[in-house]
């Protein structure tokens, strides 16, 4: 496909498919209050980045297993009713400390980290465009399966146990979902910046939305609209593109605001 | 044969024996009532049965089949989650109009479909939780103190509406309260619970049962002794000492002491 050759369609491709894959599960992010936990997993991606480099293995399967890794580490300290906010901070930190000393020690690869920190969406190829969106397909096939029990185990443990819903179950599948958005998600908006991307488009979409499913479908909106405009922002200004992402998110969360508080207020 | 029977149940919770030898059996259409002091385990009990407490002894046999419908003791539906009435009861299965419509009006709370979830009232809230459980067309009604945050008037409507339901569907109730005048009145039978099983019986039994009393307190009955009643009876599961001073009238649990045969030979006196 020649259509593909073309560099500033395959960012645009990727930043839509990051922004889809992201949206729905932001929104179980803010709902179950997970945003510090989404930063661990992803703090721990570069942890990931260091061992991909160290063995010559691909960044994909690297950084997906290290995300899962530390997600279900998360998850089985939080079971245990751990302080858990403490330990969530530690945890992110020292995996995004340690990641970068990893890296720093590899003698002979130069590598640009820059590119993981904050995503470097303009060397995304054709191969990293596949996992993107067969990385979006999967998760939004897994929340949909889910859905009903997610939302039912997310609203109340207890009744979800009384419909028959494991609802340890359904927190690891979301576990698991996160470990793949993080690992698609790495190329274009980096590692420090996963959570915004996954809480912002959620948080702005929950003014306009008066059920579960409104706010994942309008948070897909404004993820798309946060990943055009910050490419396009990144292109004419030469900024870093998932940061120029981030801003566009947070300018549309502003004006998002304003606008409930005026229509609150008349 | 009964709808649930449970057999010899323990539950610890973190450190704590929430429940111990606990023997309970439920039958088709029938309303039970779980009473007792805070931090006596009934809804621990209501949660082994739904599953969401493991537990360490004992067996909970359900029914072939049976459909429980769960009433929790509080619900908190996070501001950030956008929730209409509706699609709250069509969680996790899809339910249709009509069937919403039937399960609110049953429930007493007609008119209610399309206000989201944060914006209602307490007692609104209570009667959308009730339909919910009403649309699983449940055989057993499991209400963990269902009234909680609402008003005299309005728990005594939500009680009337829990007998109108179960004369109707037939369903069987179990329910934890802390409302005596309202458990003496509409239960068949009363179970007072501590940890382990007091007594049970009908509700004039448990009432002059000396368990009870102790736990209670007798001078009204025990209709408004609730909130001044004694912790530390003597009934304890034995295993913590420290916990269970041995007051003079009060004995040790063990597996072994037949508590329905003692009430049942006590039932005499305490009636003359």
């Amino acid at each position: 496909m020649t259509l593909l050759d073309d560099f500033a369609l395959r960012a645009a491709l990727a930043g839509l498919g990051v922004a889809l894959a992201a949206a729905p599960l932001g929104c179980f992010v803010v709902w179950r209050r997970m945003a510090y936990f989404g930063d661990a997993t992803a703090h721990a991606a570069i942890l990931g980045v260091a061992i991909s480099l160290a063995f010559s293995l691909p960044v994909f399967p690297a950084v997906l297993a290290v995300a899962l890794i530390m997600a279900l580490t998360v998850s089985a300290l939080t079971d245990r009713g751990h302080g858990l906010d403490t330990i969530l901070g530690v945890l992110a930190h020292s995996a995004l400390a340690l990641g970068l000393v990893a890296v720093s020690f590899l003698q002979g690869v130069r590598i640009d980290l820059m590119a993981y920190l904050f995503g470097d969406i303009l060397a995304v190829t054709r191969g990293d465009l596949a996992v993107i969106w067969g990385g979006a397909a999967a998760i939004w096939a897994l929340l949909y399966a889910r859905w009903g029990a997610l939302l039912t185990a997310t609203i109340s443990p207890d009744l979800a146990y009384a419909s028959g819903i494991n609802p340890k179950r359904e927190a690891r599948i979301l576990t698991l979902a996160l470990a793949l958005v993080v690992a698609v998600a790495i190329k274009v908006v980096g590692v420090l910046l996963i959570s915004a991307l996954l809480l912002i488009p959620a948080a702005t979409a929950r003014r306009f939305a008066h059920t579960p499913e409104a706010m994942a479908g309008i948070a897909a909106g404004i993820g798309a609209i946060s990943a055009f405009g910050g490419l396009a922002f990144s292109f004419i200004y030469d900024t870093p593109s998932g940061p120029s992402i981030v801003c566009i998110a947070a300018g549309l969360f502003c004006v998002a605001s304003i606008f409930g508080v005026i229509r609150r207020s008349t | 044969m009964s709808l649930l029977e449970i057999k010899g149940l323990g539950v610890t919770l973190g450190e704590h024996r929430a429940l111990n030898h606990v023997d309970l059996s439920i039958d088709r259409g029938e309303i039970v009532t779980i009473v007792g002091p805070n931090g006596s385990g009934k809804s621990t009990l209501l949660k082994a049965i739904i599953g969401a407490v493991p537990t360490d002894a004992g067996t909970i046999t359900r029914a072939k089949g049976l459909r429980i419908g769960y009433v929790p003791q509080k619900l908190h539906i996070d501001p950030a989650l956008p929730m209409t009435v509706r699609r709250f009861l069509s969680l996790p299965k899809r339910r249709g109009t009509n069937e919403v419509r039937a399960a609110l009006a049953e429930a007493g709370a007609p008119d209610l479909a399309d206000r989201q979830m944060a914006d209602l009232s307490g007692g609104q809230f209570q009667r959308v939780l009730l339909a919910r459980a009403v649309l699983e067309r449940p055989d057993l009604l499991l209400l963990d103190e269902a009234t909680q945050g609402l008003d005299q008037i309005g728990s005594a409507n939500f009680y009337r509406q829990i007998e109108t339901l179960s004369a109707q569907t037939g369903c069987a109730v179990l329910m934890v309260s802390h409302e005596l005048h309202v458990v003496m009145s509409a239960s068949d039978r009363v179970v007072c619970l501590n940890g382990h099983v007091c007594c049970h019986g009908t509700p004039e039994i448990v009432a002059s049962a000396p368990e009870y009393r102790a736990l209670f307190g007798s001078g009204t009955q025990g209709a408004l002794a609730l909130y001044r009643h004694q912790h530390d009876h003597g009934h304890d599961d034995g295993n913590d000492p420290a916990r269970a001073p041995e007051l003079p009238r009060g004995h040790a649990h063990t597996p072994d002491c037949n508590h329905a045969a003692k009430h049942d030979d006590s039932i005499p006196e305490a009636n003359q």
